[in-house]
């Protein structure tokens, strides 16, 4: 197989700026040098590749699209491009990154005192202090407003007890971004890894997202002091805005996941012959797929960059952003299995990295609210009226 | 410590090339480009000098308007500026041309050292740098391994064949030649790119720097090695022919 190149039709790159390409080159490069020959074997020892953790910091990978305390304030598009390299490398890799930027050093910088972003965003950023996210509990997925975890005030302090499950980086998070409820209202707190009371647990045996760490926390009386507390942020809009931040980014890295599987199966199409010695691309059957492939990625593309640029320009809403995550991640899906379907018996070793690539759209798919409930969002959009009341 | 490194924009390496109508060059609309990879390691050591040593790195390229990437590239690395010796010719120029063009804006910066990659992944010749060299009447040395600076002057380890390595000490300034795989060559980090949009980036025509781009070597036709397939019937009684056969598989396949 030839190293990768880009998955571009249409001349999309005539609308990327130079500076643009030249982010993604980056990307790309180190993806291809530093990720590609290890993630198969993180991903059959289910761990993630800690140790490139220095190496995206210092790239500035981490809040990329963020600006001041060390963040390199990129455009939301150049930004897209990072997530879609890296994506194309592994949907985990993506998330670490997503994770670390949209979801604990954007509410960080957007809800948080200065005392509270001198003190993290620095250091989130170059990657010596790492964040999780706490939002989902073990019976709140789809519908967080239900959230049981609480927190009470007790004199400079407040005590929080809660649970909360399928949080990525959980386990290795130096500070989680909690979501619970205070005197009726969802609040962000921020927890110290060592806060007594606090514990974290790993999820094994997970098909998808291997290289990748998922953990459930557990508060018991844990004692938050006040200034941990992030003033700006009141009620599930603040955890939801946040979420947006994160969907888009994965808007356009299901766009990177679907280019490894195409490009893979394109290659192996045109080496791999069968009847008479022809290459099976020769096959009318072949193809359709292959121009389904293209065509679907060609649109998710356009639609990445059409967010991206009203993102830049402050009009991206979050409802654009449920077209583009739901869309994108399903086009990737699809990728993934047609492509597994092209390579036959070869498509479900590790040799080939699409069985990884489909495993893994299967949690991007469901996390960051799942595919029908981004259904549900477009459809109150268009008509007005919700739907999961 | 001034340092000049010279770059090339050539076509991204697994380039699928084709053949242009003329069948003289490929297809450029086709292409993706890259920084030609022994430029990317000169590039590299020079910034590691810099970095060790102080002073300055600018990035000099003689090429069309599309290897402006190239030049925002090095900068986006840690390169101090740029210079663009622009012209569409310049693409296709020989290496007499490049280094001409590329001497005449050397000699208005008086650097200390020039650092170039051994050859272009392209046309491969090998010769740029030690035609800038003469052009500017400077020592030079190719095939450079290691680079160490000392007072006025340098120590560089030379690769030889077969394991054999030469060290040399020359005055500076020089101009030194450098093998790929010399160093670790450096992403460009965000903070880089970034920053390499406030940097100087000098356009200079040839027409400015008087230098005539006319050619002194052409390339008269450009094409794909053709296989052939011959066969060729042994005669003889079975004896005879397996005897030629032998030393046909000897002496012409060399298989045996």
């Amino acid at each position: 197989m030839f190293p990768f190149r880009g998955v571009d039709y249409m001349d999309i790159d005539s609308l990327f700026s130079e500076q643009e390409r030249l982010v993604r080159q980056t990307t790309r490069q180190f993806v291809e040098d530093r990720v590609i020959p290890i993630i198969e074997r993180h991903n059959r020892e289910a761990t993630f590749p800690l140790h490139l953790v220095r190496e995206l910091a210092e790239l500035g990978f981490f809040g990329a699209n963020l600006s001041g305390y060390g963040c390199a304030g990129m455009s939301n598009v150049e930004y897209g491009l990072i997530m879609q390299e890296l994506e194309r490398g592994d949907s985990g890799l993506r998330s670490f990154c997503s994770v670390q930027g949209a979801l604990v050093m954007y509410p960080i910088l957007t809800f948080g005192t200065e005392e509270q972003k001198q003190h993290w965003l620095p250091r989130l950023q170059n990657g010596t202090a790492l964040g999780c996210f706490g939002l989902t509990e073990p019976d709140f997925g789809s519908n967080p407003a239900g959230m049981r975890a609480v927190a009470v005030r007790d004199g400079s302090s407040f005590i929080l007890n809660g649970e909360k499950t399928w949080i990525t980086n959980g386990s290795v998070a130096d500070v989680a971004v909690v979501w619970a409820r205070l005197d009726g209202v969802i609040r962000g707190f921020l927890v110290e890894k060592g806060t007594p009371g606090f514990k974290t647990s790993d999820i094994h045996g997970k098909w998808s997202l291997r290289a990748s760490i998922t953990s459930s926390l557990s508060f018991q009386d844990c004692r938050i002091p006040e200034e941990n507390l992030l003033p700006g942020a009141r009620g599930l809009k603040s955890p939801l805005s946040c979420l947006t931040q994160a969907r888009y980014g994965i808007g356009w890295g299901a766009v990177g996941a679907a280019m490894a599987c195409y490009d893979t199966a394109r290659q192996y199409t045109i080496l791999r012959k069968q009847f008479h010695d022809r290459p099976i691309a020769s096959h009318q059957l072949v193809q359709n797929e292959l121009a389904w492939m293209i065509t679907e990625i060609t649109k998710a593309q356009l639609m990445a960059l059409h967010v991206g640029r009203l993102k830049d320009a402050g009009k991206a809403d979050f409802s654009h952003i449920s077209m583009l995550k739901r869309n994108n991640v399903w086009m990737a899906l699809e990728t993934a299995r047609r492509s597994r379907d092209l390579l036959g018996a070869n498509g479900i070793t590790d040799e080939y990295p699409i069985f990884r690539h489909m495993c893994n759209l299967e949690t991007v798919k469901t996390y960051e609210g799942t595919h029908n409930i981004h259904t549900l969002i477009i459809g109150e959009k268009v008509t007005g009226v919700s739907a999961y009341v | 410590m001034k340092i000049i490194v010279c770059l090339k924009q050539v076509p991204a390496k697994d380039s699928v090339l084709r053949i242009d109508e003329g069948g003289q060059w490929v297809k450029e609309a086709d292409l993706t480009w890259e920084v030609n990879e022994p430029d990317a390691f000169a590039l590299e050591e020079g910034l590691r000098l810099k970095e060790k040593h102080g002073g300055e790195v600018v990035v000099l390229c003689a090429g069309p308007p599309r290897a402006a990437s190239a030049i925002r590239e090095a900068l986006a690395k840690g390169a101090d500026r740029g210079i663009h010796i622009e012209d569409e010719a310049l693409g296709r120029a020989d290496t007499f041309t490049a280094a001409r063009a590329m001497a005449a804006a050397a000699r208005a910066e008086s650097p200390d050292l020039i650092l170039t990659g051994l050859q272009s992944d392209d046309f491969g010749y090998g010769q740029t740098g030690v035609i800038l060299a003469e052009l500017l009447g400077l020592p030079h040395a190719t095939i450079i391994m290691e680079v160490e600076k000392r007072d006025g002057s340098i120590k560089v380890k030379r690769e030889l064949e077969a394991g054999w390595f030469q060290y040399v000490e020359m005055p500076l300034p020089a101009l030194l030649a450098i093998q790929s795989g010399i160093n670790k060559v450096r992403y460009a980090t965000l903070m880089g790119i970034k920053k390499a949009k406030t940097k100087e980036l000098k356009r200079l025509t040839p027409a400015e720097l008087g230098v005539d781009l006319e050619p002194r070597q052409q390339i008269r036709r450009v094409y794909v090695p053709q296989k052939t397939k011959r066969t060729h019937l042994l005669e003889g009684s079975p004896k005879e022919a397996a005897a030629k056969l032998v030393e046909k598989l000897k002496f012409e396949a060399r298989v045996l």
